[in-house]
């Protein structure tokens, strides 16, 4: 088990034209559980198969511990890879596909019985081993593809959107199960996905990647309520952070946020934070939890709030909570999610509860975050 | 009409069908086996169509005096150089066609294909001259390589389709839990491709097995079975030979290809069985 290091690591493809991983600096610790999070196309996969081996890089160097591994093949790294397909051998019985890396290491024959055994026992896949890849089911063949990833007792476990074929139910089940395993070994892994929901559960740490770059890193509530940039903020949440188009009031001693047709007046402590934006276009961004709705339901532990009228547009019911679209005046349309069932009609006036503690507010030009 | 009726129409129309194509495959196979050990007054009874006595004296003196068993020796040595000269060449080339990126791929993809254009008469008289040169006229060598020539093409592309069906992801696992690009080719891909190639080995085999026009031209005593049996029939030895031999020659050519898929079948069956997802 190992501390991974990336340093300014670059792949391009085309000669340079497109810039898969474009400079990726980045430390995973010993023992983590670090998740690639990011859309199809920002280069997670590509850096990921990088720490494998499987692709050169162009640029940049990959060290694990004080080892350079840049271009090491994979067969020398000693790391263990469970892929989108799986990539169970469908000409090996269960047992052999997770005896074969043993066997190519040249471990003694009890030796490998007894590890393939303690690997097929944790995965409960006991009862499969003289079973082909062919005669098991999706969610079968994954276990079989963690089971041969575990079994040589990798420096390094990664994971390429392993669950993605997967069924939604099942998909939650593997999701705990691979967390725990994960736990267990206290083995490095990095894991790639594009489901934000995986990252916000199962990572230590989430990174979030777009166009080949690394935007935010850090551990899934601080990604979650600190987003640095509009792109990780709307990427993690569902449903998205409202973003609204405002422009900075100064009025008396204290600061309005003024859009098309509404006015968020903020307390004055925001005064000193939005000092050099005054009577400057800003984005303000606040997540649909992170409001409610007067007379309905209140915020619990909220310091500082302030209200924002708005008449109501479309409700989605979906059990657990209820999602209030409300407009607060020339179509700005913003999302409200309150818990359990709210008996609000369509075209009735609310007032909307902002907490201030929570508002996000970004640099319009560079989309990165001012608070 | 109703509906059962309709059903057994359907029925009826498949199995007629059914029929027409077995017996168009399967009645010349019939029909030249017994004329080839008929008897010539039963060949020539007009009043027998199908005869009643047989001898095996053609098919024998077919196969040990006129040489046609040299032939069938001499034809499967030509058939396995074959395939193992063009596997030796295709197999990298279908993997790299198959699995690389590389520039100019298409065009050599094109290429490959439009060498297959050329007629084999137009390259004859460049060939055997090319051939006395080099000292392989008349040799079994020379006639395997150009088959060699005439199979590459279609073995590159047969293998090439073969590899990009056998997922990258397999491979890249091996070479992941400790093999070498090459390990891994050999203990994952190529298992996995096996079905395939037996096919595209069985094709080889089946198309140097009948050629006849390139073995005729550059062999004169090491012939191979279709040549030698072409050189018996056209009557080398002056005039041409009477249609009970032609018979008896027929059944020769056929029987090989029917000894192999009767025992390969089974295990070609078995083997593609094994589903590669």
């Amino acid at each position: 088990m190992v501390e991974v290091r990336l340093e300014n690591l670059k792949k391009y493809f085309d000669n340079g034209r497109v810039k898969a991983v474009d400079g990726v600096n980045l430390t995973i610790k010993d023992g983590e559980f670090l998740v690639l999070l990011g859309p199809s196309g920002c280069g997670k996969t590509t850096t990921l198969r990088m720490i494998a081996g499987l692709e050169t890089p162009t640029g940049g160097k990959i060290w694990f511990e004080d080892k350079d591994v840049t271009y090491l093949p994979p067969k020398d790294r000693n790391i263990s890879m469970v892929f989108q397909s799986y990539a169970v051998w469908p000409h090996m019985t269960v047992y052999d596909n997770i005896a074969f890396p043993l066997k190519i290491k040249k471990y003694p024959k009890e030796e490998i019985d007894k590890k393939v055994r303690w690997a097929a026992e944790l995965l409960q896949i006991e009862e499969l081993l003289d079973r082909y890849p062919a005669q098991l089911s999706g969610g079968q063949r994954q276990r079989v593809a963690v089971a041969r990833a575990i079994v040589v007792e990798p420096n390094v476990l990664l994971m390429d959107e392993p669950l993605s074929n997967l069924d939604a139910k099942l998909r939650v089940a593997m999701r705990a199960e691979i967390k725990k395993l994960q736990t267990k070994l206290k083995v490095t892994t990095i894991y790639v996905t594009h489901d934000q929901v995986e990252a916000m559960t199962m990572g230590d740490r989430i990174a979030v990647m777009n166009q080949g770059k690394l935007l935010q890193v850090g551990p899934p509530t601080e990604v979650y309520l600190k987003p640095k940039s509009i792109f990780v903020a709307t990427f993690i949440g569902a449903p998205e952070m409202n973003l609204l188009e405002v422009s900075v009031k100064e009025k008396e001693d204290s600061i309005t946020l003024e859009g098309e047709g509404f006015e968020i007046p903020l307390s004055s402590d925001f005064k000193e934070l939005l000092e050099k934006y005054i009577d400057k276009t800003v984005v303000f961004g606040i997540r649909p939890e992170h409001m409610t709705i007067e007379s309905v339901s209140s915020l619990e532990h909220v310091k500082r709030s302030t209200t924002i009228e708005g008449i109501v547009d479309f409700i989605e019911a979906l059990g657990t909570d209820t999602i209030v679209h409300a407009n607060i005046g020339s179509g700005n349309i913003i999302k409200v999610k309150l818990p359990g069932h709210i008996p609000l009609e369509v075209g009735s006036k609310v007032k909307i509860v902002v907490d201030l503690d929570n508002i996000h507010i970004f640099d319009k030009n560079t989309e990165k975050a001012i608070i | 009409m109703n509906d059962e009726t309709k059903f057994m129409l359907k029925k009826l129309i498949f199995y007629t069908f059914i029929f027409t194509v077995v017996a168009w495959i399967v009645i010349p196979i019939i029909i030249s086996t017994l004329y080839g050990f008929a008897l010539p007054r039963d060949y020539y009874d007009p009043k027998k169509i199908l005869p009643t006595s047989f001898t095996i004296k053609y098919v024998k003196t077919l196969l040990f005096t006129l040489g046609a068993l040299d032939g069938i020796k001499n034809s499967v040595i030509v058939a396995l150089i074959t395939i193992t000269i063009s596997f030796a060449l295709g197999i990298p080339a279908g993997y790299a066609v198959a699995k690389f990126l590389f520039p100019g791929k298409d065009t050599i993809k094109l290429s490959i294909v439009a060498l297959r254009m050329f007629p084999i008469p137009v390259m004859a008289i460049p060939l055997v001259v090319l051939y006395i040169k080099l000292n392989l006229i008349d040799t079994l060598l020379g006639v395997a390589l150009a088959h060699t020539a005439m199979a590459l093409p279609f073995v590159v592309l047969i293998t090439s389709s073969i590899f990009a069906g056998v997922s990258t992801e397999l491979e890249e696992a091996g070479m992941v839990f400790g093999l070498t690009r090459f390990g891994s080719f050999f203990r994952i891909t190529l298992p996995l491709a096996l079905p395939g190639l037996a096919a595209a080995a069985m094709f080889t085999f089946v198309m140097s097995w009948n050629e006849v026009f390139v073995a005729s031209i550059l062999t004169l005593s090491h012939r191979t079975l279709p040549a030698q049996i072409l050189s018996i029939m056209a009557g080398a030895s002056g005039g041409a030979a009477p249609d009970y031999y032609k018979f008896a020659a027929a059944f020769i050519m056929i029987l090989p290809a029917i000894t192999f898929i009767f025992f390969a079948r089974k295990y070609l069956v078995t083997m593609w069985g094994i589903t590669l997802k």
